[in-house]
């Protein structure tokens, strides 16, 4: 034991955890898109993350799942390229491009080698500005979301969380069912209700850019004009705020399987809500990802009940949760569930100890400079950075934020943000000793 | 875009990657105890990988253990003389990092991501329950219990796991590999304490273990602190070649047959035996590689892609794949999703027709060059993760290969020939050497809801 003790105390002595060194250099196109940079020639390619805020969200009444169908349209054929010319295309220049779509934004992840750089930037402003829209490719993709739908609709997990969202948002706002649609609404879609949708989604007026690798600012400038400049100036308007309609109790979903899963949650924290720190100090504790949290060490080291179990903040732009999962064989389950209940009791009625907030600061500001491990996460850190307003000197100085953070701090946002009572638990499977309640 | 094929193996991205560096920033040392160091230097960040491998994984068990390997992989974390249960992990937390282990058939591994000054300290853990690993009743069971559940989440609850479990199963009529890593529920809830303790004590030792460190580290230093933790170990003088029961000659076609009402999209997978990559000898093992790209490696470029979803709509995903990294023996395999209102016998139908125009065809050129210029490109992309060679060098490494032989993989790949390619398919399709299996759907009541 002595070995470790004394080394252990010489590292936390001796050596801040390591500095995060990435220089963020901000771009300005002449044709006025804003990205960030992170310059590293040392490896001959560029790493490019593009958002669209919006998202799946921007649907229509009726007409959910057209933008993630959308999506799904944007590498199935463009300009003079059948869906089919356009991946051997991409494929002979060894680029990629995927799209994809979330709740409040339409992300584009591209990566492509220095060699062929402008031809791979022709290609990907092919993909956004001259979608066709074929119709074989509408019939193709609709049959594969399709069945995408049918395998949600057999999956325990998705099954949970796509009741829990139902629950907490109500069945109006689209946060209250699932992005992909229904396969109601998904074999309604017409081609115009996808260009319709593409332009709600894919405009100048909502871009985040983050790009790192083997390119300068200047070069940068000139990308951006190329990819977005004659993209439509505005979009659709952003969605309104989801009503909260969650209600606590126990919701019960019989599903055919040994094992049940479980979602559970309640009201969240916006991310800019001043304690939204404290709270996610607050979350490491509870159930944040690692070994040694709340509810790993009651549900999963100290009685079996599962193998994994974690809690986590969810701050969508309109409508914030905070929310967890775990799953444990039917016959085990009502036992995790009172577990998860009591910790949620006892962290908000007695807060963390100090050494837990110690702890929990350790792990968090030795994390962060970790994370910058590759172009693509750099690109990806620097997008979601400007989407939440975080600013050019966050990476300097957000450890020295989470630092900060009194243990008052903390043990108010708990008393404030965990409530046992107000808990819903949705679980599918064939539970045993779980009533659902009203 | 979630892709249809989660569950279906490889995506593009990563299906050549070969972990082929420059010659430069990869080091290699073997301590006097026969423990492996391999260093692979990236300085972009001041961060560092370090993982420790066992050659010894599931396909090592004992018979009747199963799921012996991956239970002490759970177990290591238990604690030793010198470190409570629960202490290794709280000491890496404690230090910013992360880390976590993985078993397979071939190898158990172990890997801590931490700020490079840590990597003394990481070493000094691991070596540590290297050979001083202390088990406790009341620590064991408990842990039984979360493997068990583990077991039901990444299996039993899900059909597809269930079928890939059989079809293996069905696949190796003698070796090992038709054993679960994770272990048959009924052998995993009779595993103790003793049996974790025997596995140990054969298994975990200098000579049986490499040590990768990626990162910004210098060899020199990283040398110097292998020496001090790992070198005082004392080597296990007992520690046999590793020779598993081998498969007798494959005779017969098979067939698995599975129904479950929990399946969504019901579909047809084969999987033929195919060669391994052995040391000195990846050119079959190459154009297998190659052929699984040209076949199924992307759906919409790729030859099953394009008669079976777009000159028809026959199915609504396909794909191909080749895994060839293992000690003993890989396997080649095709899969087709048909499209609504068509049945797994068509589907199989149509794999034998892409197959049999294929092997009259032959390769086409352009789809060949496209695919040589992916290999090339695999090699700067996958530069950018040190934490992914890493774990491929690992892998290589504990499934009998040298570096020499991973130095060669790329050459390997590019001097593949369409001749190669055809040759490598008429050996490899050969159905006696095959399982072909059936995910059917099982009509069940809908699902209810209670409030």
């Amino acid at each position: 034991m002595i070995r470790f003790v004394t080394a252990l105390t010489l590292t936390l002595l001796t050596a801040l955890p390591a500095r995060a060194t990435v220089e963020i250099t901000p771009v300005t196109s002449p044709g006025g898109i804003e990205a960030w940079l992170v310059e590293d020639q040392s490896i001959p390619f560029l790493a490019l993350e593009i958002r669209f805020k919006g998202g799946a969200s921007l649907d229509l009444p009726g007409k959910r799942g057209a933008t993630y169908f959308m999506t799904g349209m944007l590498n199935e054929g463009a300009g003079d390229m059948d869906a089919r010319a356009y991946a051997a295309r991409a494929e002979a220049l060894a680029a990629e491009f995927d799209f994809d779509v979330f709740d409040d934004s339409l992300s584009i992840s591209a990566r492509f080698l220095t060699e062929n750089r402008d031809e791979a930037v022709a290609h990907l402003r092919t993909a956004l500005i001259d979608t066709r829209f074929d119709d074989d490719a509408i019939e193709r993709v609709r049959a594969q979301i399709l069945q995408i739908i049918e395998g949600d609709s057999k999956d325990p997990s998705e099954i949970a969380s796509s009741a829990f969202n139902t629950l907490a948002f109500g069945p109006d706002h689209p946060y209250g069912s699932a992005r992909e649609g229904t396969a109601e609404s998904v074999s309604a879609i017409t081609r115009d209700d996808l260009i319709a949708a593409k332009y709600r989604a894919i405009a100048r007026d909502r871009i985040y850019v983050g790009a790192a690798g083997d390119i300068t600012g200047p070069e940068l400038g000139l990308l951006l004009d190329e990819v977005f400049a004659d993209l439509p100036e505005t979009g659709a308007p952003l969605p309104d705020p989801a009503p909260y309609t969650l209600t606590p109790g126990s919701t019960v979903i019989d599903f055919p399987t040994p094992q049940s899963v479980a979602v559970f949650g309640h009201r969240g924290l916006t991310r800019d809500d001043p304690d939204f720190l404290a709270a996610y100090i607050l979350n490491t504790v509870m159930g944040g990802s690692g070994f040694s949290s709340r509810l790993m060490d009651s549900v999963r080291e100290e009685r079996g009940l599962t193998y994994g179990i974690g809690s986590y903040l969810v701050p969508k732009d309109y409508g914030e949760l905070y929310m967890g999962q775990f799953s444990s064989d039917n016959n085990r389950i009502a036992e995790a569930i009172d577990v998860v209940k009591d910790e949620w009791r006892r962290l908000a009625e007695d807060g963390l100890t100090e050494k837990e907030l110690a702890d929990a600061k350790l792990f968090l500001t030795g994390a962060y400079p970790l994370r910058f491990d590759g172009n693509g996460r750099i690109a990806n850190i620097m997008v979601g950075m400007q989407i939440d307003d975080l600013g050019l000197d966050y990476i300097p100085t957000r450890n020295d934020k989470i630092r900060a953070v009194t243990l008052e701090e903390i043990n108010a946002v708990a008393a404030r943000l965990l409530d046992p009572d107000e808990l819903r638990f949705v679980v599918v499977g064939q539970p045993e000793g779980i009533e659902g309640t009203n | 875009m979630r892709a249809l094929s989660a569950a279906f193996l490889t995506g593009l991205i990563g299906i050549w990657a070969s972990a082929a560096l420059a010659a430069q920033n990869v080091s290699s040392f073997t301590l006097d105890n026969g423990l492996k160091l391999v260093v692979i230097e990236d300085h972009r960040a001041a961060a560092v990988t370090h993982m420790v491998w066992y050659r010894a994984g599931a396909a090592d068990e004992p018979p009747g253990k199963s799921g012996i390997a991956h239970f002490l992989e759970h177990l290591l974390f238990q604690g030793t003389d010198d470190l409570a249960p629960g202490e290794f992990s709280e000491i890496v937390r404690a230090n910013g990092g992360s880390g976590n282990a993985f078993t397979s058939w071939d190898y158990t591994g172990y890997f801590q991501r931490v700020a490079a000054d840590r990597l003394g300290l990481m070493m000094q853990m691991e070596a540590d329950r290297m050979r001083d690993l202390r088990l406790l009743e009341e620590e064991v069971l408990p842990e039984r219990q979360v493997i068990l559940e583990e077991r039901s989440q990444r299996i039993d609850n899900n059909a597809g796991g269930l079928f890939s479990e059989q079809r293996r199963a069905a696949l190796y009529l003698n070796h090992p590999y038709g054993t679960p890593i994770i272990g048959w529920r009924h052998e995993i809830e009779g595993l103790t304490k003793q049996d974790a303790r025997d596995f140990y004590d054969e298994f975990y030792a200098p000579n049986n273990a490499i040590v990768v460190v990626a990162g910004d580290v210098y060899p020199e230093d990283a040398l110097a602190l292998a020496q001090e933790y790992y070198g005082v170990l004392a080597p296990n003088p007992d520690l046999k070649p590793r020779a598993r029961p081998q498969e007798p000659p494959a005779i017969a076609e098979r067939r698995v047959m599975f129904s479950d009402p929990r399946v969504a999209s019901p579909y047809v997978i084969r999987e033929y035996s195919a060669p391994e990559r052995n040391p000195g000898a990846q050119d079959e093992p190459a154009a297998l590689t190659i052929l699984a790209g040209l076949l199924g490696g992307n759906s919409q470029t790729s030859v099953l892609g394009r008669k079976l979803q777009f000159e028809t709509e026959a199915a609504v995903y396909t794909s191909a794949f080749y895994s060839g990294l293992a000690l003993d023996s890989g396997s080649f395999g095709l899969l087709v999703v048909p499209s609504t209102g068509r049945t797994l016998a068509e589907a199989e139908a149509d794999m034998d027709r892409v197959i049999a125009e294929f092997m009259a065809e032959g390769v086409d050129p352009e789809q060949f060059e496209r695919i040589k210029m992916q290999i090339r490109a695999a090699d700067i992309y996958e530069r950018d993760s040190v934490q992914g060679l890493a774990r491929r060098y690992g892998a290589a490494l504990s499934s009998g290969l040298t570096l020499d032989d991973i130095a060669a993989w790329p050459a390997a790949l590019t001097a593949v020939t369409p001749e190669d390619v055809m040759a490598a398919a008429e050996r490899v399709f050969d159905k006696r050497q095959s399982v072909t299996g059936y995910l059917m759907r099982q009509d069940a009541p809908q699902a209810e809801v209670s409030q």
